[in-house]
Order: C-alpha cells, then structure tokens, then sequence
C-alpha cells in the first residue's frame, strides 16, 4: 500500500508491504541506517524513534499504520540540534562503547529531556530500562543524562522550549 | 598525569603528553549523532540475503532435502545444501597440537548427513530480499529422522550414551591435569578442608549487532571481498583463503564498525564461511545478519562448568592447596580455530591465582553434547576459577571464624615476590595483590557496611558483603595458538605516515569494536610523534590497509597493538627530526616536535611547523640534499618475549541485598581495583571495567542459555534470556594500581576482562554472606529467585 509520512521534516511516499515494520522502512526503503534492529520483538530498545512525539520501537510498528504520522529517527534528531548537548555529553563521559545501541538510547534520553526534567539518577536508570547496552555499566550514561538535565536547569528557565538550539551552538 | 618513566621522554609536561590522559574518543561523535557504518549498513548493487533453515532437532539424520516450493518463492534466487557447498569449500577440525590428545570431528559449512544441534543451519535460501529468503526458508521441506541427543555432561562418558561423532569413540574431546606438591597428603593432614559442587550456568554474549557478513565474490579479478563484524580480520583472511581454496592475498577481510564482541565475533562460524561459499559460487555479494533466535540458537555458548572443588587450610589461615575436578560440555564441535578446549585448560591454569601455596591438582574435562557450540567469550575461564577460588576462599574464613580480608591477606602473593610461578605453571612478571587490597579497602567503608548489615539483620533484612581477587591473562604470546599450528597471529603492527599538510595517519592491525581501540592508538601516536591529537587518523579493520595482525582478543590492544603504535611513532619522530635537521641546519638531537611544531629542545623556542616541512618534503624535494631519506612513514611490529603472557591482578568487592520471600537479590554498591600496568585512557579503561562488571554480574544473576533434557532450547527471545537492565545495576567504584609491564616501552597489560572476571565471585560471596545467618548458600549460578528461595528451604 502507499503510505505518506513526514520523516525529519521531509515529506516521503512510498509503496510498503503490509508487513513491513518501522524499522526495516526506515533502514532499507529510506536509507535511514543510524536506527538498528537490535532483537526485532521490542525488548532492546536498539530501534527507538520518535512518532508523532513519542517514542516507539521501530520493531514493533507496521510502516503500513504510519500514513500521515510525522517520524524522527536520530538523524533528524541531531540535526534539529535538540540534543547537541546530551551528544556532546555522551562524547565527553565515554557514554558509548560500540555504539549500536547508542542512537536509541540518545532517543530515550531525549524523551528524558523532554517530559521528565526533575528526573534524578534512579528516574534516569528507570527511564532507560527498556534500552539495553551490553558494553558500557550503564553508568556513564546516566552521568551524562544527569549531567544534560542539571546544565538545562541551570542555563534554561523552566519553561522555555528548547527547539531553538542549533546544533553549532551545541557542539 | 606525568609522562611515565618507562615511556623514556624527556619532556614529561609537554602539551602532547596524552599518555595517561582522558581523552574523549574521536569516533564517538559518529556513533551517538546514528552516522557509523556497521555491516548491515553496507548495501552492494546486484546483493542476494541469506536465510537459513535451521536444525528444529537436537541431534537428527537429515534424509531428504525438497527445495522446489521454495525455488517458486517469488525473489527466491537460490537455495544450497551441504552438499553444494562441499564442493568449493573444505570441512575443518578444531584441534591445537599442543593441547595434546585433543580430538574433535570435522565441520562443513552446511553439515552433509546430521545435524547436531538446535538451531544448527542446514540448509540457505538466497533471495533478493531477507523477507522472501524467509518465506523461501519455510516452503523448504526436509525429511528428519530423530536420533538420541546426548545433553547431560554428566554422563556425557557413561557407557551406552549416545557418541556424537562415532568414529571419535567416545564424547571426550580433550582432559588436562595440573598437580604440584603431595594433595592427598596435604588434605589428610590440614586443620580443616571445605569442599563445594560449583556450577556456571552456559551463557552467551548478546552482542547487540548480530553476527553479521557480506561476502562479495569478484570473478574478474578473481578476489574475495568480505565485510563482517569479526574481531580478528587477518585470522578470517587465512580461513576463507585455506578453506575455500584460494590465496590470502586473494581476500580481503574489512570491518568497519562493530556492534559489541566480548569474543563472540572472533571465532569461525559455519553460517558465515556458508555465505562466503555461496559468494564464491554466485559472483555476487551475499549478505547474512543473524535475527535475535538465530544468535541465541548459534552464536558460541559459554561457561556450562560443573567444577567439585575443595581446599585445604592451615588453623591460622594459611591455605595448604586446591583439589579441583572441572567437567564442561562444548556442544558437537570444537570452534574453529581456537578450539573449545581453552576455557577448561584456563579454568586449570587460574584456580587458585592470587595465592601461595604449595598443593594444587586440577583436572579438566571436556565433553561432546548436543547443543549449541560453546567457546572463547570474555574472559575465558577467568569468572569460574574466580568464582571457586573466592568461593572457597570465604567457606574457609567462615569455617575458621576469620575475617575473609585477613585470610586473604596472609595467603596472597606478596607485591615483592616476582617474578613468580605459580603452582599451575603460570609465570607472573609482576603482580600487585596486596597494593590493590590495600586500595580496595579505601575505597570501600567496610566497617560502616558491616554496622549496617548487622543493624538491618535485626530487622530482617540479609545484606552481605563479598569481595573477589582475581587474576587475568593478557597480551598473549604465540604460546596461547601459534604453537598449537593455527594461524592466529600473537604480534601486530602498525605504520605511521606524516602527510604533506603535517597530519599523521597510523593504520593498525588490531581493531574496534567499541572498546576504544582508535582513540588509545591516536593518543600513543599523538604523544610518540609529538602532535595534537586531533591530527592523528586511525585506520584498523582492513586487510589490504594495515599490518599484519592478531586484532582484538585477549586483551592485546593497549599492550600489543598500542607498544607496536608508540614503536613506529617514535621512529617517525626520528625521521622527521632527521629531514628538519638537514632543513635547519641543526643536530636533530637538538630538536623536539611539540604540538605540531619543530622545536629547539634547548629552548623551547619553535623553529618550524610540521606542515611547512611536509610542503617541502612533498613538493619541494629538489630543495633538500640529493641524499636525504624522503620517506616520512615508518612500520613497527611488537611481540612480547620474555612472558608467555602479560598477567594482571585486581580485587572486587560486592554489597547486595537479598529478600529472603522473593529469593531476588538487589546490587547496592561495586567496587573494583584492577592494575593493567599502563593506563592509557583512564576515562575508557572506567567504563570498560564498568562493563565488564555488568557483563559478569549479569552472568552471575540473570544471564542463562536453558535447554530441556531433550536438546531444545528454551531461550530463544530477549524476553526469555534475561540481560541487565540500567535499573538493576549498581553504581561501581573503579580504582586503579599501575603496574608496568617491563616487556615493553608503553608498559600496558589488557584492562578488558577484568570486570567480568571477579563480579561473579564477589557477588557470590556478597550473597552467601547475606544468607550465612540462615544457614543457607547457593553455588550455582545465575543465582536466580527460585534457587535462592531453595538453598533457603521455601521453594
């Protein structure tokens, strides 16, 4: 079937399987290779993207459903800028080792940003539960959730959007 | 931090002095922002995917094979079976001379008549597309006919057992005894003896990217191009060539970016040699990445161990000696090329590591069965004899009414008794067990955690605190394969080139898979040549791109690849300080390259930039004297000499929380202090013991490959097959002891395996201790809620 979707704020159409799941849709139809399909039945957390505002497994969500849905892979989250920051804190907190699960631990931290900016390390470490990584303690991670989320607090008013932030002034 | 003595510069404070250093890694920008390049990311015009059939049987004749309904598959291309491939490709057998009397049977890509375990591919369907590989996989038809499976390692030797591969004779595929001193004699006459069954549940790696290959056969120029996630590309160079019949300089070995290893990625598997065949058949490049059932049904298992073990002590502690029988089972095959044997013969060469004494006899034996394959995974053998030693270790403090760190402290090797042999024959450069205790015990506040355990015992609530010491083989020689004639290379090289805007490329034969392999090689460059960081680029992963070399295993990056980097640095240095001289009319024993510039050793003072040498060089020779060497590239290999391998030591200690109705146990607090000599990267090396701990802690509570006593097996989902989750895991302290290895100028030993080797048996003594008021133990792990809930006598 055809399907009509935004993806990073480019408008796509293409012919899907019915089969065929988010995942693989935005891999192999769109070229979008940051998100992985780590275990393929919704458990690592390796495919995490953004749909319609929230974040959702890739492996688990039929492209066929997305007619109209508006999607951001971490492609389209770097380059908004949104996250330059909690990038640049991965960078400096060795939070990556292979970095296969790092693009949809980067999406669920993000949403951490997002809707949970008084969470403390424990909130952090249950937030990112449901994005395994096999190389890191986890750790270093959580410092650098911890450490995005206290520098917002500090340079930011509560209330203010953070759409704004180029990715240059970030990095 | 100080340039190192050891490192021999004179300019310990220069600005390019990244040794020791926490630089961030430079490739890690590309991994968090999604723009890395694993495998599966790789797309080649006219490419066909794999899918396989697998074995639903444990052990099965495989009578008929019917591929016709699924050659009607649309996108369906080709299918092979065994025999197909059997014409290009050669079977191996995974034996090593010098494990004497070892035996396995030999493997085909596909296997011919039987398959021989779970999941074991057996038949490949090629299609334009995974998804109609699938549907072509489930249209195939294969006539089974079921034979007895042989899954119980205890009676893997029982007469009338089923013999997996006949004409071996029987299911032993290789037995090793150690033995020094008089044991029988020692344990008749010792103060006390504690004695335990220990159990190592089989796990396996769950690397997050799964196997993965793309094999591209080019019939013009008669090459083989393959792309895959492997640890060791040479090594898989000289088996595609060996085995498919060609020459090595034939193939060409590339990865780029690699999805998590731990060991899984450096063995040969015969679905991955199947896809090169394939390739090799076709002309056209096949890909093939494993789904999450196909890596749990084959990627190599790990640690299925039964180890009886028992030590003797003295009534003040000192330990008499070990007695220790090992029993493991490796599936149908030994693992090509490293065998399945090594993680027994470890488990003989580390029982008892940290220790002096004088009696020692272990044995190992390694049996056939009919379930996934088990080799080489992080820190082979390390976390079982840790787990027994230690385990042991603390029955006998409890048996004696002794403090666990005052029993240890006696036993321990002393920081001045090296070099040392210990009773196994392990020969050990220098070691640093009590310097490491010493530090353990500030950074962990152990009297304040004993007056809460105490406090929180009265309310019911079982906390304990467990420690582990281990030790850890690195940087191996050709004594671990090389002298067992497989091609695994125990040195590696790398070269170093200033290019002409003053840029340093060094290409390396080890490589990354996320460890930090690229950043350590740039930061030893960086400091070796004398410029920023930020000008170096690393090559690693490419056959036809780098030296020769053993890649990533063992722990061998830092110690190996990382000396021969700092070698071939300082020899670019020299020869570029040579042409400078030549340029400035100066000695080039009076000039220094500090950040980029030529400098006057003397003064301080910059006499030239790196990058207007390198305009001269490049376009400018007709400037420079007629005889003057103009190359400004310089290769270095390292091996070590004097040490079959470079050991390290560390000591762990665990805080856990154990709820006596649920049976589950809760990790509070880790502390861990490893000496790897020469710590390059102090914010890499963190969380890579970091992980490590995870990897072993998962192990120890969650982490299980479960079959039915029938061969099937039941793990198959991540939903079933348990991993640690951030939520679950504690915060771990890191301390550090350095060490310096004398084989070399860097002086780094391996920091990679050290977590996953203690964790296990800190935890396991963290919560026996819980448990010891109940008078209850568990010893076999994963320590999971129904098994507590037994040793506690409520299940």
């Amino acid at each position: 079937m055809m399907i009509t979707l935004t993806v990073n704020g480019e408008r796509v159409t293409r012919h899907v399987e019915p089969r065929r799941h988010l995942i693989d849709f935005l891999r192999l139809d769109l070229g979008l290779t940051g998100s992985h399909a780590g275990c393929e039945h919704g458990v690592c957390g390796a495919c995490t993207v953004r749909v319609d505002g929230e974040i959702v497994r890739g492996c688990l969500v039929l492209a066929a459903s997305l007619d109209g849905a508006e999607v951001t892979t971490i492609e389209g989250l770097t380059d908004s800028g949104e996250v330059a920051d909690l990038q640049e804190a991965f960078v400096a907190r060795n939070a990556a080792q292979c970095g296969f699960c790092t693009p949809g631990m980067v999406m669920a931290a993000a949403d951490i940003l997002r809707h949970h900016a008084d969470a403390d390390r424990a909130a952090i470490r249950e937030h990112l539960s449901g994005n395994y990584c096999r190389c890191t303690g986890y750790q270093a991670i959580v410092d650098a959730v911890a450490a995005t989320l206290s520098e917002r607090a500090i340079h930011t008013p509560a209330d203010a959007g953070r759409g704004d932030r180029t990715q240059e002034a970030g990095r | 931090m100080p340039t190192p003595a050891s490192i021999g510069l004179s300019r310990e404070d220069l600005p390019n002095s990244y040794i020791g250093r926490s630089v961030p890694r430079p490739n890690l920008p590309k991994l968090v922002q999604g723009r890395a390049t694993y495998t599966d990311d790789v797309v080649l015009p006219r490419m066909l995917h794999a899918a396989f059939l697998r074995s639903p049987h444990a052990h099965a004749r495989i009578l008929a094979i019917r591929t016709e309904a699924a050659l009607a598959v649309p996108g369906v291309v080709r299918v092979f079976t065994g025999a197909d491939l059997a014409k290009v490709c050669d079977p191996w057998v995974a034996v090593l001379d010098h494990l004497k009397g070892m035996k396995s049977a030999p493997q085909h890509p596909l296997p011919l008549e039987r398959a021989t375990w779970q999941g074991e591919a057996v038949v490949a369907v090629l299609a334009d597309t995974r998804a109609a590989a699938e549907d072509g996989v489930a249209a195939l038809e294969v006539d089974w006919d079921p034979l007895p499976a042989q899954t119980d390692m205890e009676t893997a030797l029982d007469a009338g057992t089923t013999v997996i591969h006949p004409e071996l004779g029987d299911n032993l595929v290789f037995t090793r005894t150690a033995t020094k001193g008089d044991v029988d004699a020692a344990f008749a006459a010792a103060h006390k003896v504690v004695e335990a069954t220990f159990v190592t549940g089989r796990h396996t790696g769950v690397t997050l990217e799964p196997r993965s290959i793309i094999a591209d056969y080019n019939r013009a120029d008669g090459t083989l191009t393959v792309h895959q996630a492997t640890q060791a590309p040479h090594m898989m160079q000289t088996v595609y060539a060996k085995h498919l019949r060609m020459e090595e300089g034939q193939v060409r070995v590339i990865c780029k970016d690699v999805g998590g290893s731990f060991g899984i990625k450096v063995h040969v598997y015969p679905d991955e040699v199947a896809v090169a065949a394939m390739a090799r058949i076709l002309g056209r490049p096949v890909k093939f990445i494993a789904d999450r059932f196909e890596s749990f049904a084959s990627d190599i298992h790990a640690r299925d161990h039964r180890i009886k073990a028992r030590m003797a002590v003295e009534a003040d502690g000192t330990i008499i000696g070990f007695d220790v029988d090992d029993l493991t089972g490796i599936g149908p095959y030994s693992v090509y090329p490293r065998t399945s044997a090594m993680e027994g013969n470890q488990v003989v060469n580390l029982v008892g590591g940290p220790y002096d004494f004088a009696h020692y006899r272990c044995t190992t034996r390694v049996v056939l069965q009919n379930k996934a394959p088990t080799c080489q995974y992080r820190a082979v053998g390390h976390p079982i004899a840790t787990a027994v030693t230690e385990g042991l270790v603390e029955m006998a403090a409890r048996a004696l009414g002794m403090d666990p760190i005052e029993l240890r402290r006696r036993n321990m090797i002393r920081d001045d008794a090296y070099p040392f042999t210990s009773p196994p024959g392990m020969r050990f450069e220098g070691l640093s067990h009590h310097a490491s205790l010493d530090k353990l015990l500030e950074m962990v506040p152990v009297a304040r955690i004993r007056a809460d355990q105490a406090e929180q015992r009265k309310k019911g609530v079982y906390r304990g605190l467990g420690f582990a010491a281990f030790i850890e083989l690195t940087n191996p020689s050709p004594f671990m394969y090389g002298i067992g004639g497989a091609r695994i290379s125990a040195q590696d090289g790398c070269t170093v080139r200033m290019d002409p805007d003053g840029s340093v490329v060094a290409s390396s034969g080890v490589t990354e898979q996320g460890q930090g392999t690229e950043a350590i090689l740039a930061q030893i460059v960086a400091h070796g040549v004398g410029v920023p960081v930020e000008r170096v680029k690393i090559i690693t992963g490419d056959t036809l791109n780098t030296p020769y070399g053993g890649g990533t295993w063992a722990c061998r990056g830092a110690g190996i690849g990382g000396e021969a980097a700092l070698q071939s640095a300082l020899a670019l240095k020299a020869q570029i300080l040579e042409v400078a001289g030549a340029m400035l009319q100066a000695p080039p024993e009076s000039l220094d390259i500090v950040m980029g510039h030529i400098t006057d050793r003397a003064t301080g003072a910059e006499r030239m930039t790196l990058h207007e040498l390198g305009r001269i060089v490049y376009f400018r020779g007709d400037t420079l004297p007629r005889d003057l060497p103009r190359e400004l590239v310089q290769t270095r290999h390292f091996i070590t000499k004097e040490y079959p391998f470079a050991f390290t030591n560390g000591i762990q200690a665990c805080w856990a929380e154990v709820d006596t109705d649920t049976g589950m146990v809760k990790l509070l607090e880790h502390w861990v202090v490893e000496d790897c000599g020469r710590v390059v990267n102090p914010l890499l090396v963190d969380e890579q013991v970091r992980g490590g701990v995870v990897q072993g802690l998962g192990g120890a509570l969650y982490e299980h490959c479960v079959y039915d006593e029938r061969g099937n097996l039941l793990t198959t989902t991540m939903a079933d097959y348990l991993v640690p989750m951030s939520a679950e895991m504690p915060d771990i302290h890191v301390g550090h002891v350095e060490t310096p290895t004398k084989e070399s100028l860097l002086g780094a030993k391996g920091a990679g395996e050290a977590g996953t080797a203690g964790a296990p048996g800190a935890l396991l003594n963290a919560i026996n201790d819980a448990l010891a008021p109940l008078g209850a133990q568990v010893l076999e792990q994963p320590f999971t809620p129904a098994r507590i809930l037994a040793a506690l006598g409520r299940f």
